[in-house]
């Protein structure tokens, strides 16, 4: 039988930076699944759909205020004393509160990780101008439509749940605040710049969900991108609509 | 009657693995059905001529088959013709006056070697570690001993369509093998006889990919390079593999448990 050999200076790269699986035998199967770049795959698509989901909640439940000031301040306040009298007030809100803590951990770490391994992967870019076929704007602006949302998450929580940001903040008027918020016009501009990258990070993710869990079929691969485009326009126009309704004075 | 065409190139010339390189200009005049191949032989002899180192170029059988050739086009891989390899483009894609930009495939897993010729080994390193199955040697078997649904085998035959040129890798922007190793792993995971080592397969490939490759976005570029136009369908069928070798995998059943 013949063996192959090595032909001399044809001996496979190595590469700096890159996972190395003789490391990862060692280590139990949850560290292992994840040194994996397939396996952060599956994490990011998990902890994404944790995050979707709270996504969806979270405008479903603000549609509220369309309802006014009490409807909205009693759903606020409802989020507090979920199973309230099975658990502590706020038991189940803090419980909530730390897996998406968790859920956005897990999400950003494993995007950090992966985009370190792909940009050693290409050390010498290309010369000449790249012309791209499938990979659309979304899908090439994930890295900063995600960082800017994640920036965005953080002033949305100064704004309108620890309330420094806002100047006419009131503890339990949840109403109010959202008011006082979005009637200055460039504040209501930030939030409907921000929730249209939300629109467009969801569009690309919603999709990809489904290649990196593997969930493909001829049966129903045809609605997989029709998910993404409904569930990101969905949450994009409740969302945006919210700014929109008190600037022009809908809700005051 | 065919056209000639007057075409200036800018082609990558690079004297080795660790050297600096850079776009040298050719002007050349050729028939518009000249394939590429030939077009860039037509410019050797030329070079060959005037006492100066022709464009060193993978390629072999010319008909899409061997997967040797493959350059990137004006920023495309195989350049503007979907659905095939370099040697199969034909100058009549170009038009008269066109200035054609030739760059070798760029990836860390694909050091390039001399001009447009990269080192493709790292792909011989995933097959190694996967791309295989077990026979009992001996007189071969009869064609139809094993029953194999007719889906399962056209399904298996796209994957086997793989010429492993490379374009994949080359086209993504994240420089990731995916599509290269999904399809070498999913032409032996469909198949009956491939589900021995179905479970340790799709585990070896996958990280031994990623020793030389980057991670799959779920672009789409690499479906649009192939020459064998596979698609990005058998890379959500390698991530499922992938995970039910972590969690239901055979082959751990006689390892020591945890805890």
């Amino acid at each position: 039988m013949t063996q192959a050999t090595e032909r001399p200076g044809a001996e496979a790269p190595k590469v700096k930076g890159h996972h190395n699986p003789s490391d990862a035998k060692a280590k139990p199967w949850p560290v292992e699944f994840m040194s994996t770049a397939v396996g952060k795959k599956w994490i990011m698509a998990i902890s994404g759909i944790a995050l979707m989901g709270f996504v969806f909640a979270h405008m479903f439940g603000n549609l509220k205020i369309y309802l006014g000031p009490t409807d909205y301040n009693d759903y606020a306040h409802s989020l507090r004393t979920l199973l309230h009298p099975i658990f502590p007030n706020g038991f189940l809100l803090w419980l909530m509160r730390l897996g998406l803590i968790a859920m956005f951990l897990i999400h950003i770490g494993s995007a950090i990780s992966l985009t370190r391994m792909n940009q050693t992967s290409r050390p010498v870019k290309y010369q000449s101008q790249r012309r791209y076929l499938a990979a659309d704007f979304a899908a090439r602006t994930m890295r900063w439509t995600g960082w800017i949302v994640f920036f965005y998450l953080i002033y949305h929580l100064a704004d309108l749940t620890w309330g420094w940001a806002n100047p006419d903040f009131v503890y339990g008027d949840a109403y109010g605040n959202v008011v006082a918020s979005f009637e200055r016009w460039y504040i209501a501009l930030f939030y409907i710049v921000a929730n249209l990258l939300l629109g467009i990070h969801l569009y690309h993710g919603g999709w990809s969900i489904f290649q990196s869990l593997g969930v493909n079929s001829p049966r129903y691969n045809g609605i997989r991108r029709g998910f993404a485009v409904t569930f990101a326009v969905i949450v994009t126009i409740a969302n945006v609509s919210f700014p929109l309704a008190v600037q022009f004075g809908i809700v005051s | 009657m065919s056209n000639m065409l007057n075409l200036t190139l800018k082609v990558w010339r690079q004297d080795g693995p660790d050297t600096a390189g850079q776009f040298q200009t050719y002007k050349t005049t050729v028939a518009d059905d000249a394939s590429f191949l030939e077009m860039l032989d037509y410019v050797n002899e030329e070079l060959i001529e005037a006492d100066e180192i022709p464009i060193s170029f993978d390629h072999d059988c010319r008909e899409g088959i061997c997967g040797s050739c493959g350059v990137m086009i004006d920023g495309r891989a195989h350049g503007p013709q979907k659905g095939t390899a370099t040697c199969q483009l034909h100058m009549r894609q170009f038009s008269d006056g066109d200035t054609i930009e030739i760059e070798p495939w760029r990836a860390a897993g694909f050091p390039i070697i001399k001009d447009l010729v990269v080192n493709r080994a790292a792909f011989d390193r995933i097959i190694e570690s996967g791309g295989y199955i077990s026979v009992t040697t001996g007189a071969a078997e009869e064609a139809n001993a094993i029953p194999i649904p007719k889906h399962a085998a056209d399904a298996a035959m796209d994957a086997a369509a793989c010429i492993g040129c490379g374009a994949c890798v080359a086209a993504c922007p994240n420089s990731a093998a995916n599509l290269f190793t999904a399809a070498k792993m999913q032409q032996l995971n469909m198949l009956p006889q491939g589900q021995a080592e179905r479970y340790t397969r799709s585990n070896d490939m996958v990280e031994r990919m990623e020793q030389f490759f980057g991670s799959c976005t779920n672009y789409g570029e690499c479906q649009e390079a192939c020459p064998k136009e596979i698609t990005i369908d058998f890379i959500a069928m390698m991530n499922r593999d992938y995970v039910k070798s972590q969690l239901v995998n055979r082959r751990r059943l006689g390892e020591k448990k945890v805890g």
